[in-house]
């Protein structure tokens, strides 16, 4: 677990509004190894949406760097970075995850359609990942027909089904109530760990951190601390630190 | 190609799981069909009633009297002026036709007609189906439309009893059916045919018509030697006779009064009708894409392209429109087998398509600003919008 799979160099991204301008992003830069589980924490407004969003190759940086997989986001015109999206990165939201009229097993196989590797093999792995995240009795499940972790669970199903080198998750505990955001933040951590992703969480909840290997904290769009350390990690999740 | 089987497969997947949704609009489009098939049949159907003899005419051009506007009412000619017509050189042969109503009453329910003179073996006079044509001079004899005899029963042999205001008294007239003919329905009555000498004696008159013994035919009908030279020959006719003008018969149906104006109506309707379609397509879809941007978003998000997003919409729409169209098409179908013949409705194959056709454009014409819209989702959407 030692090669680089995201890499963030000097971001910038301004927003005018109104004649006045907002550093949403300013001057960022961090990296992120396979195998890595790192935590984006910092109050509203700081940029982590903003961050998750540049790093997706949904919103162009204003200036900067980012490299996934050691490709340059910038080189790419959009056809290739639809691509990349999909080849290169998986996603959970904080709501709205899943296509309504796809059940459980469908929304994660969906996955592996769009990639065009949907074979027997892939079908099982598929049904295994769900088994795992306690999926196995909600295959045939619509979004609907399932809880807020639920729903979370196969969206992190589908965010890692076709080994993604990134995996980023916005707010994923943010519908949910503690026990099951611990429950879902820790198997999320897990499977990070097993596959060797690069995986990066947003939350708000600073007692997640205690599943991640890092934590990135920003504030007013600046990258203002990184813990490392595992025993100040734990502290920052129990509140001890802030 | 892969993103044709992606799009197919959300398309598919989508109306499935939500078929209650989609087949309530597929209904309303078969309403909407149903009424456009039937719109069509009507007009059909009365543009047959109106023009079917003229139209079946075994003839190129229809001489009217000179100023009349090609209005059949309004043209009354001399006796003589088919015999000019025929000296002219490239007619094939000239019938003079009588124009008048009538009504059958040796019937249960008296029945309204056309009673057209025409002279027999020429033009003007149709083909007999069964029996045979009637004698000319004063013969008290007739040959009916099929239509006649579908809505009465009468056959040939029969004898029928018809009634004609003359001046300000009811005359009773008996005449032997000796044939039959197609459907020959003129000014949307079905039609029976006399001798001119008969159609003198017995059609409906004023006063002052009771006391001249001569008939005036409304127009007559021209066969030409060479039938593709109408211009030509119409040029030539007016050229050598006088006090007439002549047309083909296209002009002639398309001045029979009313025709126009009532093909007009009808087919405002029709139109009208495809674009409350058009809105309510419209209308559906967009409503269903404002609700689906969380989802689009995502599909965009995870790497969905454009293409398999407005794909998948526009096969949504054709789906739905076809089901709509179809389920409309058969209703359409089963409830013409239960009509009337009295009701002028007429299914005919060329009128019909190009309604199907329309219809299963009003689809994709509908939908496309939601198709549009959904390819101009931006995929931040789907984080944007959590
Ligand atoms: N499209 C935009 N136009 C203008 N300003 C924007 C836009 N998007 C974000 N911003 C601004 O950028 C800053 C960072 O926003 P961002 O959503 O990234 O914060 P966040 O850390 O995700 O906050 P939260 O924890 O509330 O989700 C905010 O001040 C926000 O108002
Ligand atoms: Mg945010």
């Amino acid at each position: 677990m030692s090669n680089v799979a995201l890499e963030v160099r000097d971001l910038v991204k301004s927003f005018s509004l109104d004649g006045a301008t907002i550093q949403a992003v300013d001057h960022v830069s961090f990296q992120v190894k396979s195998g890595e589980f790192v935590a984006l924490v910092g109050p509203s407004g700081s940029g982590k949406t903003t961050m998750l969003s540049i790093l997706a190759a949904l919103l162009t940086p204003t200036s900067g760097q980012v490299l996934i997989d050691g490709q340059d986001l910038a080189q790419m015109n959009e056809k290739q970075r639809v691509k990349l999206r999909r080849e290169k990165i998986g996603f959970t939201f904080q709501s709205n995850n899943l296509i309504p009229y796809l059940s459980a097993r469908e929304n994660v196989e969906f996955m592996l359609r769009l990639n065009g590797n949907l074979d027997r093999a892939a079908r099982l792995r598929s049904d295994e990942l769900l088994a795992r995240l306690g999926l196995a009795e909600r295959l045939h499940n619509l979004p609907a027909q399932m809880s807020g972790g639920q729903q979370q669970r196969v969206a992190i199903a589908r965010a890692l089904i076709h080994n993604p080198a990134v995996v980023l998750a916005d707010e994923p505990t943010a519908s949910l109530d503690t026990e099951r955001a611990f429950q879902v933040v820790e198997t999320f951590a897990n499977l990070i760990h097993e596959n060797e992703r690069a995986g990066i969480i947003v939350t708000h909840d600073l007692r997640m951190c205690q599943f991640v290997d890092r934590v990135l904290q920003m504030q007013d769009g600046k990258l203002v601390r990184i813990y490392e350390d595992k025993k100040e990690i734990l502290e920052l999740a129990r509140g001890t630190i802030h | 190609m892969k993103s044709v089987s992606l799009a197919t497969y959300l398309a598919v997947k989508e109306v499935i799981r939500n078929r209650g949704r989609f087949l309530l609009v597929a209904l309303v489009i078969a309403l909407i069909t149903l009424l456009v098939l039937f719109i069509a049949a009507l007009g059909e159907g009365l543009a047959t009633g109106n023009r079917q003899y003229v139209a079946n005419l075994d003839a190129q051009l229809i001489v009217f009297l000179e100023k009349s506007d090609y209005v059949i009412t309004a043209s009354r000619l001399e006796t003589k002026t088919v015999k000019s017509i025929r000296r002219v050189e490239g007619v094939d042969d000239a019938g003079a036709i009588y124009t008048s109503n009538t009504e059958i009453v040796s019937l249960a329910e008296p029945l309204k007609v056309s009673m057209l003179g025409v002279e027999p073996g020429r033009p003007g006079m149709p083909t007999i189906l069964e029996g045979r044509e009637f004698r000319t001079g004063e013969a008290r004899e007739t040959v009916i439309d099929r239509n006649v005899a579908l809505r009465s029963g009468i056959q040939v042999g029969d004898l029928i009893e018809i009634r004609s205001t003359q001046g300000t008294e009811d005359e009773f007239f008996e005449l032997e059916v000796v044939g039959l003919v197609d459907g020959q329905s003129y000014f949307f009555q079905p039609t029976i045919f006399v001798p001119p000498a008969t159609w003198e004696k017995i059609r409906p008159q004023s006063e002052s018509e009771l006391t001249s013994d001569t008939p005036f035919p409304s127009i007559i009908a021209v066969r030409l030697v060479e039938p593709s030279q109408t211009d030509v020959m119409s040029a030539l006719l007016m050229e050598k006779v006088s006090n007439i003008e002549v047309t083909d018969i296209e002009t002639t149906i398309n001045n029979i009064p009313g025709y126009s104006a009532q093909q007009g109506t009808v087919q405002t309707q029709g139109i009208f009708t495809l674009l409350i379609g058009i809105l309510v397509i419209g209308g559906f879809f967009q409503i269903q894409i404002l609700q689906k941007v969380p989802q689009i978003g995502v599909l965009k998000a995870i790497g969905a392209s454009n293409g398999v997003v407005g794909l998948s919409a526009v096969m949504q729409i054709i789906l739905v429109t076809a089901l709509g169209v179809g389920i409309g098409g058969g209703l359409t179908y089963l409830f013409s087998l239960g009509f009337p013949p009295t009701i002028p409705l007429t299914f005919n194959g060329e009128r019909s398509l190009i309604a199907v056709i329309l219809l299963l454009l009003i689809g994709p014409f509908g939908g496309m600003v939601s198709i549009i819209y959904a390819v101009r989702i931006e995929p931040l959407k789907a984080l944007r919008l959590g």
